[in-house]
């Protein structure tokens, strides 16, 4: 069934005319973000994720690009999180944000009704429905992150962010009740907290940035890229200087990274973390049911 | 000094000079934020629960523990009286620090006693103890009524569920991490 989802995702970006990209998981450089430890290996870094590569594939020229890859995160343990993982990336050029949740709905819809398909055919009908619980072709929720607080949070989102307990009560408070139904797109984050994101032009204290949840468990992560290499550079360098500070790691400014950004028109990218979505699918709880060989198993 | 990666179940850790053991860890990362680790800690003195979120930067000391082995010796009330057998040094502990150990322990059996900071404060008693049956109501051949148990009481005043063929006089073993029969022994 592992095999059906894979080739299925990637059957559906097939037929959207997507390429699918292949980028070195070992590279120099790594993107500057304080709450994300690359392994290193060799003096190198193993990916935290393809955006990297893939953002300058964009800039070179490429226009609807997916890639499926490994990544890894240093310390990242528990119920959702392997220090190995999978995510699905793909980036568009010429639209924002709101293209990307329109992608996530049919990708997931389409999964859904070619697994069940695949499943009928292939296994007894005892076997338990996918995504159980969650009404995929309903109309999926929208909620912005100060709606999201308004509702949940016991203190103001303005408070939380003053405090630094912006973390702790999303996960505590908000992350729970988000996509019990429904999937729900939880968007326009505080623009401090999307480093790589673009500001929104009405709202300059919002980043067109969003996630989606289902069943409280954070899937996807997508936003309108910042093409600014200026400003871009300026959020770098203050991540490089928060991540000496706190962790004493020295970190290169990416500079071909920046350099291409500049040749970079208006785009969009997303990660979606394919373990958890496979964990989902299968109605399981823990992200280790959904890999082949978890960190235990050897 | 540990850091919060550290923190597993069953970490030890000191705060405000007590121990705790960490009984229930979760990691949480919401996107692209901080790590959270997420504890339930229980004061190996008190019992008190405590329920406290960390992040990666945060640090603790560890506690500092000692196990002696030790063999318990009387019971004086509410004092549970032990002693080292190698330097013949006793001391006490109360019926709350005993918790459920005392539904197992009896005289001149062997424990090990758990320290903090120079202090007795807990035990570990082996996880299979044999006891004898005091009371056990006859099993009724031919009874229809569906019940696989009986209730019986043990020597040391404990009562649990067994199988209806346990009689008086019987020796059986319990496991002591969950308090329930594990089988009939033979002597």
């Amino acid at each position: 069934m592992r095999a059906a989802f894979f080739r299925c995702i990637r059957s559906f970006f097939y037929d959207q005319g997507f390429l699918e990209v292949d980028t070195p998981l070992r590279q120099p450089v790594y993107l500057p973000e304080s709450n994300i430890v690359p392994i290193a290996s060799e003096g190198q870094y193993l990916q935290t994720s393809p955006e990297l590569c893939m953002k300058r594939l964009l800039a070179q020229g490429c226009d609807k690009i997916f890639q499926l890859s490994h990544c890894f995160r240093k310390g990242e343990l528990g119920r959702l999180h392997l220090e190995e993982f999978q995510l699905l990336e793909w980036y568009r050029t010429g639209c924002d944000y709101t293209q990307l949740m329109t992608d996530c709905q049919a990708l997931l819809r389409f999964l859904h009704a070619t697994l069940n398909s695949y499943l009928a055919s292939t296994y007894a009908s005892d076997d338990k429905a996918l995504f159980a619980g969650i009404d995929l072709t309903a109309r999926w929720q929208k909620l912005t992150v100060a709606d999201a607080f308004a509702q949940y949070s016991p203190i103001p989102l303005k408070t939380a962010l003053d405090t630094g307990s912006f973390d702790e009560i999303l996960s505590e408070f908000v992350e729970p009740r988000l996509g019990t139904d429904v999937p729900v797109f939880l968007y326009d984050y505080p623009h401090q907290l999307a480093s790589l994101a673009r500001k929104s032009t009405s709202q300059p204290s919002i980043a067109e940035r969003f996630e989606l949840y289902i069943k409280g468990v954070e899937l996807a992560n997508g936003f309108s890229e910042l093409t600014d290499e200026l400003e871009q550079r300026r959020r770098f360098e203050e991540e490089i200087t928060a991540i000496h500070l706190h962790c004493g790691r020295n970190v290169v400014m990416p500079e071909r990274f920046l350099r291409d950004l500049g040749k970079l028109q208006e785009a969009a990218g997303i990660a979606l973390g394919v373990d958890r979505l496979f964990m989902l699918a299968r109605n399981c709880t823990n992200i280790t049911s959904a890999v082949s060989f978890a960190p235990e198993d050897f | 000094m540990l850091s919060a990666s550290d923190l597993r179940k069953g970490l030890k850790v000191q705060i405000d000079g007590s121990p705790y053991i960490v009984t229930d860890f979760e990691f949480s990362k919401p996107g692209k934020g901080q790590a959270l680790y997420r504890c339930k800690m229980r004061n190996m003195i008190s019992g008190n629960q405590l329920v406290k979120t960390y992040r990666s930067n945060d640090k603790f000391e560890k506690a500092e523990l000692d196990e002696r082995k030790m063999q318990f010796l009387y019971n004086q009330g509410e004092e549970f009286h032990f002693m080292d057998t190698d330097n013949y040094e006793q001391l006490s502990l109360t019926k709350d620090q005993m918790g459920d150990n005392i539904n197992y322990l009896l005289e001149n059996m062997d424990v090990e006693v758990l320290f903090f900071d120079g202090k007795p404060i807990d035990i570990t008693i082996p996880t299979f103890v044999n006891l004898t049956v005091t009371k056990a109501d006859p099993w009724a051949k031919g009874d229809t009524s569906g019940n696989d148990t009986k209730p019986i009481t043990v020597q040391t005043g404990y009562e649990l569920q067994v199988p209806p063929f346990v009689e008086e006089g019987d020796k059986i073993q319990i496991d002591t991490r969950t308090g329930q029969y594990v089988t009939r022994v033979k002597e």
